[in-house]
């Protein structure tokens, strides 16, 4: 039986290093793009300025890239060292598009990266700008990769159990590629990087713009990254609302979670604007609501409604009870894979094998479970609400605070006047972080809302991770923290230094 | 052969692949952070070193990523129960790993030289330290490992940190430095001028020689372990888990297969003439042949092993029959079969754009370049 702090310390150190993670990749994968634009104007009109721009913009990336590789490197590891039945359960299928990422992605991206620093006097201006578009096509091949994986967690198509081998495998590479959250989430997530790039270049030219310094290609900068940011956000806007219409096809109890909707009600469903979440009591202490929002928003008309987590959690008690039995003769199978009345049980039951794993969590002999276990794996099933609640809300947020900020941005910059609003520009500088809060809300309202499964209705949690000590946890737990801290340190120190340095600043050695 | 057990023979052999693959190209940039702070002697010299490698480490990485994802997606059993059971392995793996993009990166961004300083120090550490784990990770398949599943495939691993650095293991360990350290040397040869070339001759002779005496030692000291042997099993081709079979521990097992296919006693000899092959050519200058020894010694040593194993991939040293087989731990055949057209597809692209970079880069990097583009690393 598997110990439930080393699964706690385990999602711990999962979560940490994912975020670490994703503090470098939507810049790379929105820097690199703008890059290429930067570079594609060069080329075209022969501006020597966008050369410089090109160059300045592409050390800044070189920096935040060599970290999105380092963590991204451990990353691809950890489902094998942490989450090992996880890996074993349900690699057939999820290990393929990891695999595809590095054999047509990752190989692209880091091949062409090497040409895209070193090359710029042994390859031609047309191959050179190549070899750029190359690296962004690769960085946002390598997002779609993983998120098809993640999105096999997020709502496992394309897949069955084989009692034979007992576990899941593949049935239709279609569709696990062609998965309609994988699409939107990838469309979604990949334009969130672009909103970010967009604000760093914005807000480091503004920094440029309030001490007078580089004003050419501050100006210009900021001109490109305020339309690219525009756009962008309202690309991100219109694919989140995507992903809310999907997640509450394939993932009601994240929905519910994400909308605190405690109680299923009758259409028009109102909108939880605010609301404090209590998990124990199953109800908000307070809320500030929309009329009829709700409705409009998941299903896009007025009459339409979602079940509230009371629904939901009916429905998973007796999910549980018919899931009990397949787990009970998959034991049998175990031992003896020929036996018929073990196979033909199992198949009876075996669209809530999940669900009897969830029981299995508290009692090993799943057929001995008492009602109160029964109930209690069922109320298992619903998210951390006010989490997923909050999380979701502050990306949002953060979106819409960027999205008028991006409109303030083009109005004052297509006339050329705001090197002249100081108060905007000092508002952009401190715009920086904002996107990559959104982007770790996003992740968290994403992973936490899946909960307690890692692969949903198929996989929970608890089962999933590796059977290491807890001192064993701990240990790799602290040391990933200290060392990406460390890291994050020094990326932060030399980013700050490069961007006080300047652009037409060489780095000389002494020797 | 159905046709399921063609696909895993063919995974088996394209994993072969992948490892040498990887054992090659990371090597050789891990044997140049190895052997920096030898071959460099001043710091305008540590960076030409550093620029050799610094438009190509970034890909050849790739191949170590994707050893890890093709291992998951074609036998996802070897990924679950190897990395979990290796634990504090890898994790001294992947954290002195990690710390290579940054000595790259930031090392030259600051004039300090206490800064470069760590950052050479370090370079060396996440050079030397991966190749040992990488080889004392393949020594410790032939003891087998401590380890058992449950009856629903949990696997457990019940050894010790400390019991995966015993002697064999550390032998192979410090094989695939010397062979690291080798293609590291030829490396530099191949980028740098002066001093630094002749230097790095130097390292490519003592890589080479050391490599000779430890492959032979190894090969000699497996004959003492015993190897495992499949007594009865439902086979290749089958769907299956690792519970239903029975496997023995045999004397001389791991010589089997190459008294049943004397052929397969070329690997060895490809390996021995390879590393034999590299310093000769090091020591005519010709850097270039040497390197494709290299290469050459790489695929005889990890073709050697992988012949002698097969169709072991990681044998339970607890439980002899829960040992993990090509049979029992591959994926779906649906599965291997779009990894094989992804495989078909991809790899000789990659191999194409790879070396288009390699040639773009060509030729020998001079000081004066590096010390004026601020680019460099
Ligand atoms: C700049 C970052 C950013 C911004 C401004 C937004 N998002 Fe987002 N969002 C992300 C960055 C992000 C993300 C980090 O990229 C996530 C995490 C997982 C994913 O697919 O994308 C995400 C996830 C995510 C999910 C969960 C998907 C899942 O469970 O699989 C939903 C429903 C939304 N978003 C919806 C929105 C809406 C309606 C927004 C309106 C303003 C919005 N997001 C702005
Ligand atoms: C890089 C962006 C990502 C971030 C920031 C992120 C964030 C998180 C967080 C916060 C958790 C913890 C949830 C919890 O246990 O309560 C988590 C869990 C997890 N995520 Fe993600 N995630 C990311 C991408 C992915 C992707 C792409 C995959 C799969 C391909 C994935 C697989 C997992 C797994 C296996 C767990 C652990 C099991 C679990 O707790 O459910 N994550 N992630
Ligand atoms: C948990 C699952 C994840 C794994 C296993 C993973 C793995 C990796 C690996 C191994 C690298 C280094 C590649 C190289 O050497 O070039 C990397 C970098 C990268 N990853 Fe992740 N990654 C994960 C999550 C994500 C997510 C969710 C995204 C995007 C949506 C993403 C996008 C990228 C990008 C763009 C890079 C390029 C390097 C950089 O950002 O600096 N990754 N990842």
């Amino acid at each position: 039986m598997i110990n439930g702090t080393v699964v706690d310390l385990s999602r711990t150190q999962f979560a940490a290093t994912a975020l670490y993670h994703y503090l470098f990749v939507p810049l790379t994968l929105g820097l690199s793009f703008l890059l290429a634009a930067m570079e594609t104007v060069y080329v075209t009109t022969g501006k020597p300025i966008y050369k410089d721009m090109a160059r300045f913009w592409g050390k800044l990336f070189m920096i935040n890239f060599a970290l999105g590789v380092a963590t991204g490197l451990t990353m691809e590891f950890q489902f094998g060292t942490n989450w090992s039945f996880y890996s074993s359960f349900v690699g057939d299928i999820f290990g393929a598009p990891l695999a595809i990422e590095g054999l047509m992605a990752f190989f692209m991206e880091s091949t062409f990266v090497g040409l895209m620093v070193f090359g710029w006097d042994r390859l031609s201006r047309g191959q050179h700008l190549a070899v750029t578009w190359l690296v962004a096509l690769g960085s946002n091949l390598s997002a779609l990769w993983i998120l098809i994986a993640n999105s096999f967690m997020q709502d496992p198509s394309g897949a069955a159990f084989n009692p034979v081998t007992m576990r899941m495998e593949l049935t239709s590479f279609q569709e696990l590629i062609f998965n309609s959250d994988a699409q939107s989430k990838f469309v979604h997530t990949s334009i969130a990087g672009y909103v970010t790039a967009a604000i760093f270049v914005a807000g480091v030219s503004a920094w440029y713009m309030l001490r007078n310094r580089h004003m050419e290609l501050a100006k210009r900068s900021f001109r490109m990254a305020a339309l690219y940011g525009v756009l962008a956000t309202v690309g991100v806007i219109t694919l989140g609302d995507a992903l809310g219409f999907v997640a509450a096809h394939a993932q009601p109890t994240k929905l519910a979670a994400m909308e605190g909707q405690w109680k299923s009600e009758p259409a028009p469903m109102p909108f939880n604007l605010i609301a404090f979440p209590d998990q124990a009591r199953q109800e908000n202490h307070y809320a500030i609501q929309v009329p009829a929002l709700l409705s409009l928003l998941v299903t896009h008309s007025l009459d339409g409604t979602v079940p509230g987590i009371d629904a939901l959690q009916r429905r998973a008690a007796l999910r549980v009870e018919n899931g009990i039995p397949a787990v009970e003769a998959l034991k049998v199978l175990s031992k003896d894979p020929a036996n018929a009345a073990a196979l033909a049980g199992f198949n009876a039951h075996r669209q809530d094998l999940g669900y009897g794993f969830l029981a299995q969590r508290y009692e090993a002999d799943p057929g001995k479970a008492t009602a109160g276990e029964i109930a209690q794996a069922a109320r298992d099933s619903i998210p951390p609400v006010a989490s997923v609640f909050w999380a979701f809300r502050l990306m949002v947020g953060l979106g819409l605070l960027m999205l008028a900020f991006f409109v303030l941005a083009l109005l004052y910059t297509l006339p050329n006047v705001v090197h002249r609003k100081t108060w905007f520009l000092k508002v952009a500088v401190w715009m920086i972080p904002v996107p990559f809060l959104a982007n770790e809300f996003g992740w968290l309202t994403a992973e936490l809302g899946r909960q307690p499964w890692t692969v949903y209705g198929v996989l929970p949690t608890w089962m999933s991770a590796s059977t290491h000590s807890v001192a064993y946890m701990a240990f790799s737990l602290i040391g990933f923290v200290a060392l990406y801290t460390a890291f994050i340190s020094v990326e932060m120190y030399l980013m700050m230094r490069a961007v006080r340095q300047g652009p037409e600043e060489n780095w000389r050695i002494e020797s | 052969m159905n046709p399921y057990a063609m696909l895993q023979v063919t995974w088996w052999l394209l994993l072969g692949v992948l490892l040498i693959g990887l054992a090659v190209m990371v090597g050789m940039d891990m044997g140049v952070g190895t052997i920096l702070r030898y071959v460099g002697r001043s710091d305008i010299e540590r960076r030409v070193a550093l620029n050799i490698i610094g438009p190509h480490w970034d890909g050849n990485q790739v191949w170590f990523i994707l050893g890890g994802g093709a291992i998951f997606a074609a036998f996802p059993l070897i990924y679950a129960t190897a990395f979990s059971g290796f634990y504090v392995v890898m994790l001294l793996l992947l954290w002195t790993m990690i710390v290579r993009p940054l000595g790259f990166e930031y090392r030259s961004k600051i004039p300090s030289s206490a800064w470069r300083n760590a950052w050479d120090w370090s370079l060396l550490v996440s050079g030397a330290v991966p190749m040992i784990v990488f080889g004392a990770a393949f020594g410790n398949l032939f003891h087998g490992v401590p380890f058992h599943f449950e009856w629903n495939l949990t696997s457990v691993y019940t050894g010790s940190f400390l019991g995966l650095l015993n002697p064999f293991a550390i032998l192979c360990g410090l094989l695939s430095l010397a062979l690291s350290v080798m293609m590291g040397g030829l490396t530099v040869m191949n980028g740098a001028e002066g001093p630094m070339h002749g230097r790095a001759r130097t390292v490519v002779q003592v890589g080479a020689a050391a490599a000779v005496v430890l492959f032979a030692a190894g090969g000699a000291w497996v004959h003492a372990i015993p190897g495992f042997s499949i007594v009865s099993g439902p086979g290749a081709g089958v769907a299956q888990t690792p519970l239903r079979q029975l496997v023995e521990a045999v004397p001389g097992a791991w010589q089997g297969n190459f008294s049943a296919r004397p052929s397969l006693w070329l690997l060895p000899a490809i390996g021995f003439a390879g590393m034999a092959g590299a310093l000769l050519a090091a020591r005519a200058g010709r850097s270039h042949l040497g390197w494709w020894f290299g290469a050459l010694a790489w695929i005889g040593v990890i073709g050697t092993a992988g012949a002698a194993l097969f169709p072991f991939l990681l044998p339970s040293s607890e439980d002899p029959s829960m040992s993990l087989t090509v049979w029992n731990s591959s994926s779906s055949q649906l599965t291997l079969t779009w990894m094989l057209v992804m495989a078909v597809v991809f790899v000789p692209l990659v191999l194409w754009y790879t070396s288009w970079a390699f040639y773009v880069m060509r030729g020998k990097v001079r000081a004066e370049r590096v010390a004026h583009d601020e680019h460099a690393y």
